[in-house]
């Protein structure tokens, strides 16, 4: 046993919004992140940014992890980003990945998703970020 | 001070029906235990509302799917519907992957349906340490019903009858242990058995191997728990698991038995918090005094048996609490 059983785990809302129906590289990443130490709630596919911003308030997460393949990138992220500043949960972190080509990547880090990671990323790389970017936080109140 | 101004914005947010406030509270509970009796202490006036329907059973039995199902009927009866669902961390690495809400998403906009997603932390018994006072924070919330799903894996899954009003065993057919899993005392819990997954063949079978279970209990009940066989992913049989269910509740609050079920419960709770506070604030510092050390060295020594110490240990324990140190 790694982490004691009481005391503050990370937790992380992984989604897939938009049309396509791929989720095997969101569950890897879910996996990998679980064996982390991370609590990740899974949302399943075709999530509206209204469900996915909804749910994250509940479930209280640090951030969210976006997958996306579909190319609806530029107008799902911002619209996230603006649900939960209406909320009043602008501080839950946004992240994602899927084929999203590196000049829109630049535009939506402009805009406030935290980072972006393009196809070929690896896993330990993510896992990596997510420790590194969640891990010094305290319990929030 | 500043946890007391912290935990009353929290209440202040909960009552007001925030479901962020909802939300930070129920974190609270899991990570921080002192802060959590302050926002108890805070909120508990305003608790006692909610009816609360636990669900256990067998994972895969489609224990999620139904706790969909009747979060769709209670809102189409003008309910609102809290729901904890719980599942299990990695014992390895402490984390999960909590998914019992993808089977839920179509409430998931509607602000009179508060999901929440719990990992168990270890804890044994089907629910997590957090996951009661969490039950508190949806009924202060305002919901009408708070349903609880258990991890759904063991034998023991028995806790959930101690927190829910009415307990609903999920069973499925064809599994072989699923009817044997009802020996290991579920027999005791259920208010009512489900059999989901009823499109299966195995269905009749099952149906009579928990029917001739039910026969030769030999315990008088004045509630006899009815099966209700559903197909939770086509909402078959979930009108009448529901209507099972007021049943249910109706025959405990016209024969004065939610009242009791309520009150064995705090009473429970209340000796519970008591032993915890002796054994923190009484007993532990107590054996760090150097009387402790003297004591187990004389039984050591046998010059003093293992009861007479604890009785002294006791002793010491009364005067600190007399000395109010
Ligand atoms: N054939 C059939 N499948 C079902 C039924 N109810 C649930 N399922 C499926 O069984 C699987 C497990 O269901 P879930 O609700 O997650 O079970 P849980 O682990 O008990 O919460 C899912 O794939 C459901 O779609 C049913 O009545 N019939
Ligand atoms: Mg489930």
């Amino acid at each position: 046993m790694v982490e004691p059983v009481s005391g503050r785990r990370i937790r992380i809302l992984m989604a897939k919004a938009g049309l396509d129906g791929h989720d095997r590289g969101v569950k890897v990443v879910a996996r990998a992140l679980r064996d982390a130490g991370v609590e990740v709630i899974y949302t399943g596919l075709h999530q509206t940014p209204e469900q996915v911003v909804s749910a994250a308030v509940q479930e209280d997460v640090d951030g969210i992890g976006l997958s996306l393949l579909s190319g609806a990138h530029m107008t799902l992220f911002p619209r996230i980003l603006e649900l939960l500043k209406e909320r009043g949960a602008a501080d839950i972190v946004v992240f994602g990945g899927g084929t999203i080509p590196q000049e829109d990547a630049e535009i939506l880090k402009q805009a406030g998703v935290a980072q972006i990671f393009t196809p070929g990323t690896s896993t330990d790389t993510i896992v990596g970020w997510v420790k590194e970017r969640f891990g010094g936080r305290t319990a929030a109140a | 001070m500043a946890i007391a101004a912290a935990s009353q914005n929290l209440v202040d947010g909960i009552l007001a029906g925030s479901h962020r406030a909802a939300a930070k509270a129920i974190s609270l509970i899991e990570n921080d235990e002192r802060a959590s009796e302050q926002l108890i202490r805070r909120l508990y006036p305003q608790t006692g509302n909610a009816y609360t329907v636990g669900l256990t059973g067998p994972p895969g039995a489609g224990k999620s799917t139904l706790v969909d199902d009747i979060a769709q009927i209670a809102r189409g009866d003008g309910e609102s519907v809290g729901i904890i669902a719980v599942d299990p961390n990695s014992p390895f690495s402490g984390g999960a992957i909590l998914g019992d809400r993808i089977r839920m998403m179509r409430h998931t906009v509607d602000p009179d349906v508060f999901i929440r997603s719990m990992g168990s932390r270890g804890h044994l018994g089907g629910l997590a340490v957090a996951t009661s006072q969490a039950r508190d924070v949806l009924d202060a919330l305002g919901m009408g019903y708070v349903i609880l799903e258990t991890v759904g894996v063991g034998q023991s899954e028995l806790e959930v009858a101690e927190l829910a009003d009415t307990t609903v065993v999920v069973l499925m057919p064809g599994l072989g242990d699923s009817v044997q899993t009802i020996k290991a005392g579920i027999m005791e819990i259920a208010d009512i058995f489900v059999i989901n997954k009823a499109d299966h063949p195995a269905l009749a079978r099952t149906a009579a191997d928990l029917r001739e279970l039910l026969r030769l209990d030999p315990r008088q009940r004045a509630w006899t728990p009815p099966i209700v066989k559903t197909v939770a992913t086509n909402e078959d049989g979930v009108h009448e698991l529901w209507q099972a269910i007021l049943k249910h509740r109706r025959f405990l609050e016209e024969k004065g038995g939610l009242k009791e079920r309520r009150r064995r419960r705090l009473e429970r709770q209340v000796v519970e918090i008591a032993a915890r506070r002796l054994r923190e604030e009484v007993l532990v510092p107590s054996t760090e005094a150097s009387g402790f050390r003297r004591a187990v060295q004389a039984v050591t020594d046998r010059r003093l048996d293992p009861y007479a110490a604890a009785d002294q240990l006791m002793e010491e324990g009364a005067k600190r609490v007399a000395a109010g140190s």
